[in-house]
């Protein structure tokens, strides 16, 4: 299940949502925006996305995370919009029977995502400029 | 010629102006008409610098194009 969300992400919910049986881990990532990137103060973050072209391009990397490790479920939320400093930017919950398979799906899954989800960045600097994420 | 949908996002939607367009083309394919739009908006980006999605999924540059395709031309992506 993948979704862009323009409202604040709320981990509560999600985790307790996200759970069977079956599964004895449950492993998240919470990606959040952060002060700095590459030397330059960070005042805020705009997200923007391509939301069923992403849709698509997650549900094989999760067909891929499911194949390669023994785990049950992916979830993954990510903002889109504009971010504050400290603002939760993505989340992504794995379910699996065991921790380790777990963890490796969630490092997988978040590797595969920055470059391969439509989702673009621009960073506003505290001097005012921005500047996107990985433009040429 | 055909009718196409494009859908610009991020740096791609700040340089033409728009966010959608829907125009009549010859382009036969996806690198065809990325290079016509380039020159029409001034584009700085070589095509080898984006990608491309036709429909919602990802396509070669090489990808024929069909009347009433939806094309997005894709900066380089940067989630999480």
């Amino acid at each position: 299940m993948f979704a862009l969300s323009s409202a604040p992400i709320d981990q509560h919910p999600l985790r307790t949502a996200f759970a069977d049986d079956e599964s004895g881990a449950y492993v998240s990532f919470e990606g959040r925006v952060r002060n700095h990137n590459q030397g330059r103060e960070v005042r805020e973050l705009f997200y923007e996305g391509a939301e069923t072209l992403a849709q698509n391009l997650f549900a094989q990397i999760e067909q891929e995370a499911l194949s390669q490790f023994a785990i049950r479920e992916v979830r993954c939320i990510h903002r889109v919009g504009l971010l504050q400093i400290g603002d939760k930017a993505v989340w992504i919950g794995v379910l699996a029977a065991h921790r380790g398979p777990a963890f490796d799906a969630c490092r997988y899954v978040i590797d595969e995502l920055k470059s391969r989800l439509p989702i673009w960045k621009k960073e506003v600097f505290i001097d005012g400029t921005s500047e996107w994420i990985n433009h040429p | 010629m055909m009718t196409l949908h494009l859908t610009y996002y991020a740096s791609l939607r700040e340089q033409c102006g728009r966010s959608e367009e829907t125009l009549q083309t010859d382009a036969v394919t996806a690198k065809e008409l990325y290079d016509t739009q380039r020159v029409r908006y001034g584009l700085p980006w070589a095509s080898n610098h984006l990608t491309v999605a036709v429909n919602d999924h990802m396509a070669p540059w090489s990808h024929p194009l069909n009347d009433g395709d939806r094309v997005a031309f894709l900066p380089p992506m940067a989630g999480g």
